[in-house]
């Protein structure tokens, strides 16, 4: 008889939730209690700095095109010894949607997210970081890696002259 | 004081009584749902505003009045503006014929708790509760939209497939108790209450009762996934509070009615009437609280199916079979 198979689902169903009623809840409380999250948390992006402590951003543009929602611009600039940088660098974390495409993105390791998820403000204008809120001072993730020494740019070591690196080949050299 | 301004005095009291329970009941039953929803489904719930956040009703009420009470420009202006007290009215009128105590002497009379004991009164209810689908109806025909037409005419087509079953459930109870008194039907059940008898007729008043409030598995006139809100979709501010506070009266006093119907009203050993009687509402109130955490929407055609094919059908059998019973326990 199929009213007492509903019945019988109808009992099941209640019997599921009258036991919930007694299970602690799962509710996070959360100005009072705060979650620690997990050290690959991605929330408020950074710009970090390599182990020499310059910029390590040299302005490709590949996180801002890597975003999709298009909240990353910046424009380049070359200083010293062809050293590239980014003029200004503008995050609008009111349109960021923090899926972290841009820290993939980004050859120098430079562009990276934090656990610091607490970046709520009233007025939506305070949400668009500019490379000074943006910029620390350490490394973040990859404390070792400098982009420099081994790009094979010649920057900071002349051309060929990092360790990983064979020296130029002379194309108009007849010797292989 | 003469007989007649103490007589219209304990009544206006029992009416200011009824009113300040039922709906500081009402406004503690949106709390009590939100908190037992929220366990059902492992979360907290409110528990903010005071302690425990019992001030939450209180809260949600500063809400609603500082609301701005918008009307849509093209909808019906009178309409409109009346249809909530429509939905809420009758359902709190229809608490006038609720027996919800054994009655108890003051200023040596007999004082019926209860403001109007018709001798109708399960024919008042009937009517009471077909007038209160008019504010359903008509609030989703001013609104002048088409979410809230599609949800007015739900509601009028649920009403039509359930007040029916609704009805008929209650024809053996009054079959037994032999009057529409509420409460001499509350008096015929003193020894054993009605549900023992009927227990189809309970089922099937039980179902006809979650219809009529519009409560999940039968909120097809609401329906937030489909059609908004429903017939309320264009309201808001003290409006919407209106209906929605309506609803939760509509449970209170369907509550108290089957409690009157089917388990022998205020009656029950040892606590004092009235604490029975509040017990057995509010049981039923918890009742639908579960039942909307647990049970999906049904769908349009499978409330009219459930009413028109099943319940109808089965109350009117039930009808037959107390009425054969009647006979042969006590041939005239
Ligand atoms: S996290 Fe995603 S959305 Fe945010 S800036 Fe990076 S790429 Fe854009
Ligand atoms: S943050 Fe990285 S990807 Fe973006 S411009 Fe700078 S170096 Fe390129």
């Amino acid at each position: 008889m199929p009213i007492l198979n509903d019945l019988k689902a109808l009992a099941t169903g209640l019997f599921v939730t009258w036991k919930h009623i007694f299970r602690r809840p799962v509710t996070v409380e959360y100005p009072d209690v705060k979650r620690t999250p997990y050290p690959r948390y991605r929330a408020r992006i950074v710009l970090t700095r390599d182990p020499d402590g310059g910029e390590r951003c040299v302005a490709c543009y590949l996180c801002s095109a890597a975003c999709p929602v298009d909240c990353i611009s910046m424009e380049a600039a070359e200083g010293e010894g062809g050293r590239r940088y980014a003029r200004w660098f503008r995050i609008n974390f009111s349109r960021c949607i923090f899926c972290g495409l841009c820290a993939e993105a980004c050859p120098t390791l430079a562009i990276q997210m934090t656990p610091d998820y607490e970046i709520c403000e009233r007025e939506v204008m305070e949400l668009v970081y500019e490379k000074e809120e943006l910029l620390i001072d350490g490394c973040g993730k990859d404390p070792e890696y400098d982009f420099y020494r081994h790009a094979g740019i010649g920057v900071v070591n002349p051309r060929g002259g990092n360790p990983d690196e064979e020296p130029p080949v002379d194309v108009r050299g007849l010797m292989p | 004081m003469s007989p007649i301004t103490l007589d219209i005095t304990i009544h206006l009291a029992k009416i200011a009584l009824i009113f300040f329970v039922v709906l500081t009941l009402a406004a503690y039953l949106v709390f009590a749902e939100r908190r037992l929803l929220a366990w059902i489904q492992d979360r907290k719930g409110p528990n903010r505003v005071g302690p425990f956040g019992l001030l939450q009703p209180l809260a949600d009420l500063i809400k609603l009045l500082t609301k701005e009470d918008f009307r849509p420009p093209q909808a019906d202006k009178w309409l409109f503006y009346l249809a909530p007290a429509m939905a809420a009215i009758p359902a709190i009128l229809t608490f006038a014929v609720i027996p919800f105590g054994a009655p108890v002497t003051l200023f040596g009379r007999e004082v019926p708790l209860q403001v109007a004991d018709l001798n109708v009164g399960l024919l008042f209810f009937m009517a009471l509760s077909s007038i209160a689908v008019y504010g359903v109806a008509l609030g989703g025909w001013a609104s002048n939209s088409k979410y809230a037409l599609l949800g007015a005419i739900r509601g009028l087509a649920q009403l039509i497939s359930y007040e029916l079953s609704m009805g008929l459930s209650l024809v053996p109870t009054v079959m037994l108790a032999g009057s529409l008194r509420l409460s001499d039907i509350v008096a015929a059940q003193a020894s054993v209450p009605f549900i023992v008898y009927q227990p189809l007729a309970f089922a099937i008043f039980l179902v006809s009762i979650a219809a009529e409030c519009k409560r999940i598995p039968f909120d097809i006139p609401e329906a937030e996934g489909e059609l908004v809100a429903g017939f309320h979709t264009e309201y808001s501010g003290m409006r919407f509070g209106l209906f929605f506070v309506g609803e939760y009266i509509n449970i209170i006093v369907l509550g108290g009615l089957a409690t009157t119907f089917f388990l022998g009203g205020w009656h029950g050993p040892l606590l004092p009437p009235f604490v029975w009687f509040a017990a057995k509402t509010l049981a039923f109130a918890f009742f639908f609280i579960w039942m909307r955490g647990t049970l999906p929407r049904l769908r349009y055609d499978q409330l009219m199916h459930l009413g028109w094919k099943f319940l109808t059908p089965l109350a009117l059998l039930n009808i037959l079979a107390t009425g054969w019973w009647l006979m042969i326990r006590e041939p005239h």
